[in-house]
């Protein structure tokens, strides 16, 4: 062993690293609220400040899909007192029994909601009773005008061979099957074992010319060159264009997915008064604000909307043309037996 | 000498490649522009911002609490179990070995998931479930480090010290404990190093709320990395560098000074 | 191992070892037997083989496979680079050895996401290697996202593993053989292929252990680096775990790799009869 000489710089490294760090582990006091949230998907600060008005501490997760964040939520190894995921998710946690029900009544806010929005919502909680909007958007194609010439109408182009190594997917099992399902005319919501098959065919040959599979980081690629189309969410595709200005958006002729992404709380949940008032909170208008300021997707609160400028209100990647919303369908939670058949598309895909 | 001139070469590129990935992190913590493709202009501001952003320094608490604590319980766990092996017969001490290789044989996705079942059945998931599970990644190291120093401990010169009237205790104080320190050294070094870039086994164990500084990094690998997290780097990075040189300055001239 | 000798009443003494051993069992033996609980179990609780059985299904099968061959390729690669290394370092021993060690474990202190992110960013198709290429008129290579890019990635991590038990293993050799052999007229390949390659296999050996173990299990770099366009043995057992929460499978499949390890790590160890066995480090 040659280490004898590292040991003393060692130790006496460590001295120096570690004085001036005490203990640093929080403890954790009654008055607290676990909240668990997509990753990035609020401005921090309004947080802060929730914790200063309210003296409420807050623990904040962070997940990146809605299968993982039920994978950690079953598991029941972290109390959750408050969630933000996405409609289907949703349907699914209502109807095993995860999710208690919101006491709208009593929010200050609540009323700040616009109703088209609320109307979306029972489309996967029939009375609005669990699920309090947050915000909304779409899945569209996010292209860079430089190496794309033609105009981007149909998700057809995703199997253009010219683009091979150039295409971006989504990594998340639903958004990535919506494409096809969507290509082929099928509704997204469909159970058809013949239909997600087929899609499941498209995706293989497809496989060849796509450069990856990301979530979150396709953003930052558009924004560096480095592909040429990618399947991305409305709000990751208008920070990505605010960066880069040859990117540009569209939501592909064919239709696509609008999705919700709501607040609920858990059947785990200790604090139901503090996620209530957390909830609220995040309505209040000028918090609501923030966070769209923030995180830059289609916001359900119309005291936010009513003050935005014309230019920000006729962006028609974050607040889309009605004829295009038309066509486009909120995810249903498909049952035991698809989500398996789903799962198992999904690997099949990833591992051939 | 062309054959030493390539040896050299050889070290120089390799060490090239090897600091390569970490030279442009450093690069990066000065560069203005949030892009990593684009040099926005010289600036210190994700230092400054660094300190102010109370999340990244509670996960560098966490972090440094965690390893800090985690190593050293592995270091007095591991020590004591090596002095106690040593008493053990052949057979017993093999098995206790075998035991021990098994964190360090294990993939560490299987020992990460392995602790968590355990605390979701038995308790909950939080700070004490990644102390855990860090000391049981750090014990073996330990081990492995110690026990080789133990075994070539001398046993005369502790013989010797008993004869002249020392305590057992004070014997292994005085005879024992210098010559198998720098085995506990460098086992605490090394139980640190693992604990600090360990990732898959916090990521497995972790609780609500808590970070270290890798599960917080691979938060933001999905959006896109936070500047800050270069700075943080950097400051690391540099501060290991000077303390290192130093601390070898010092020792070189201890030699020098033993040698005369 | 050496016979045992002890300082004071033997069974105090060997009392001493307790804490550890209750620790071992408590957070080492119980946790593996959870994993295994879990493997041989289906939803309802039912015992079922199917978990372990499933490691049969040609989609398993091709991700170990996948896993494997990676591995492989990052040990190779990382054994490549390191023996000549470690041979040209430990023969400059001397004062700054404990320097030339700390060079290597340094880069260990900088998170390895971000090494690997770095990584990237060196290279991605507008990355650092691409407009270091195009400066010089060549072609343009797609790297990130390939196979390539996580073979690159894991040999990067893990080389450091490789060199320091070689570079041990040499410094170890005492000069005096060499010298001896040197005197009784062997050329230098000769006392290579005598003296030194035989006496530095203890340090492969665990330079194998240490780069090999950690690759066939990995699965951060490989959905960085790789994109998540290539399923390998340890993403299978993240994701039954994350996303598809079918942890039964999940603990299945675990338990498959870990006896694969072993039972590699045991083969190898046969052929290292001779060698300390336990030496990692």
């Amino acid at each position: 062993m040659k280490m004898t000489r590292i040991g003393l710089p060692a130790a006496l490294l460590l001295t120096v690293l570690l004085t001036g760090c005490g203990g640093g582990i929080s403890t954790s006091s009654e008055n607290t609220l676990v909240v668990f949230n997509y990753g990035d998907y609020i401005d921090m600060e309004t947080i802060e400040m929730f914790e200063e008005e309210t003296g409420i501490q807050v623990e904040y997760e962070q997940y990146v899909t809605p299968e993982d964040m039920y994978t950690k939520y079953k598991s029941g190894g972290i109390a959750y007192d408050l969630i933000c995921t996405s409609d289907y998710m949703i349907e699914k946690l209502i109807r095993e029994g995860e999710a208690l029900t919101i006491d709208t009544d009593s929010m200050e806010y609540y009323d700040n909601l616009d109703e088209t929005y609320l109307e979306f919502c029972r489309s996967f909680d029939s009375d609005n009773a669990y699920a309090v909007p947050y915000f909304w958007g779409t899945v569209g194609i996010c292209y860079n005008t430089e190496m794309v010439e033609e105009e981007v109408t149909s998700w057809e182009i995703l199997w253009d061979e010219t683009y091979a190594n150039q295409i971006i997917m989504e990594n998340s099992m639903r958004d990535a099957f919506l494409v096809p399902l969507k290509f082929l005319g099928y509704s997204l919501n469909t159970v058809a074992d013949l239909e997600l098959r087929e899609a499941q065919t498209l995706l293989m040959e497809q496989k060849e010319l796509v450069m990856a599979y990301l979530v979150d980081e396709s953003r930052d690629a558009m924004i560096a060159g480095d592909a040429a189309l990618a399947v991305i969410y409305s709000g990751d595709a208008t920070a990505a264009m605010e960066s880069n200005e040859a990117l540009d958006y569209v939501v592909p002729e064919e239709g696509s997915n609008i999705w919700f992404d709501c607040w609920m709380i858990p059947a785990s949940c200790t604090h139901k008064e503090n996620a209530q008032k957390f909830i609220d909170f995040m309505n209040r208008e000028d918090i609501a604000a923030m966070n769209f300021e923030y995180v830059y997707y289609g916001t359900p609160n119309a005291a936010v909307y009513e003050s935005l400028d014309e230019e920000t209100k006729a962006d028609y990647t974050i607040f889309p043309d009605e004829e295009i919303l038309e066509k486009c369908e909120v995810y249903q939670y498909l049952g035991e037996e698809a989500e398996s058949l789903y799962n198992q598309l999904w690997k099949e895909l990833k591992a051939y | 000498m062309v054959k030493k001139w390539l040896e050299k070469c050889y070290v120089g590129l390799i060490f090239f490649l090897l600091y390569a990935p970490i030279l442009i992190l450093i690069v990066c913590s000065f560069n203005a522009s949030k892009s990593r493709t684009v040099w926005g202009g010289f600036t210190l501001h994700w230092y400054t911002d660094l300190l102010q952003d109370a999340e990244v320094m509670a996960a560098v608490q966490t972090s440094l609490a965690l390893t800090t604590t985690s190593a050293v319980v592995a270091t007095v766990l591991g020590t004591l179990a090596c002095i106690g092996m040593a008493a053990m017969s052949q057979r017993k001490q093999q098995a206790v070995m075998t035991l021990t290789n098994i964190p360090m044989l294990n993939a560490d996705i299987v020992t990460g998931i392995a602790i968590m079942l355990l605390f979701v059945r038995f308790g909950t998931l939080g700070y004490l479930s990644m102390l855990a599970a860090h000391i049981t990644l750090g014990v073996p190291y330990v081990i492995l480090n110690v026990m080789p120093k133990l075994q070539q401990t001398s046993k005369s010169i502790y013989e010797a010290a008993l004869d002249l009237g020392a305590s057992p205790g004070h014997a292994f104080l005085r005879v024992v404990l210098p010559d198998i320190l720098p085995g506990i050294l460098s086992g605490f070094l090394l139980a640190f190093t693992i604990s600090l870039d360990d990732f898959v086994v916090t990521y497995f164990t972790k609780g609500a709320g808590i970070n270290t500084i890798s599960t917080m990094i691979y938060q933001q690998v999905r959006r896109g990395i936070n500047p800050e997290m270069y700075a943080l780097s950097t400051i690391l990075f540099l501060t290991v560098l000077l303390v290192l040189w130093v601390v070898n300055r010092i020792s070189a001239k201890q030699v020098r000074e033993t040698r005369v | 191992m050496r016979k045992p000798w002890r300082w004071m009443n033997r069974k105090k003494q060997a009392f001493l070892s307790g804490p550890y051993l209750v620790w071992a069992v408590g957070f080492i033996v119980l946790p593996l037997l959870m994993v295994l609980y879990y493997g041989l179990t289906n939803a309802d609780g039912g015992f079922t083989l199917e978990n372990i059985l499933a490691i049969g299904d040609s989609i398993h099968l091709q991700a170990l496979w996948q896993s494997i061959l990676i591995a492989l390729g990052s040990t190779v690669i990382s054994l490549v680079v390191a023996y000549p290394l470690a041979y040209i370092l430990s023969k400059k021993q001397g004062e700054r050895s404990g320097v030339i060690i700390l060079m290597f474990i340094l880069p260990m202190w900088i998170n390895f996401l971000l090494r690997v992110m770095a990584l990237q960013m060196i290279l991605s198709n507008t990355g650092i290697l691409n407009a270091i290429l195009s400066f010089f008129g060549l072609p343009a290579q797609h790297l990130l996202y390939t196979r390539t890019a996580i073979l690159i990635g894991m040999t990067y991590d893990y080389l450091p593993f490789m060199i320091l038990p070689i570079y041990n293993a040499m410094c170890k050799i005492d000069r005096n053989l060499i010298d001896a052999a040197a005197d009784l007229g062997a050329g230098n390949l000769l006392i290579f292929r005598k003296v030194v390659l035989p006496l530095s296999m203890p340090g492969v050996i665990s330079g194998i252990l240490m780069v090999f173990i950690p690759s066939i299990s990995e699965f951060a770099i490989a959905d960085i680096l790789g994109g998540s366009k290539i399923l390998l043995i340890g993403n299978v057992i993240e994701q039954e775990f994350t996303t598809t929460n079918d942890w039964n499978l999940g603990s299945g499949l675990s338990v498959v790799l870990m006896i694969f390890i072993f039972v590699s790590m045991a083969i190898l160890n046969k052929n290292d009869a001779e060698g300390e066995g336990q030496m990692l480090w």
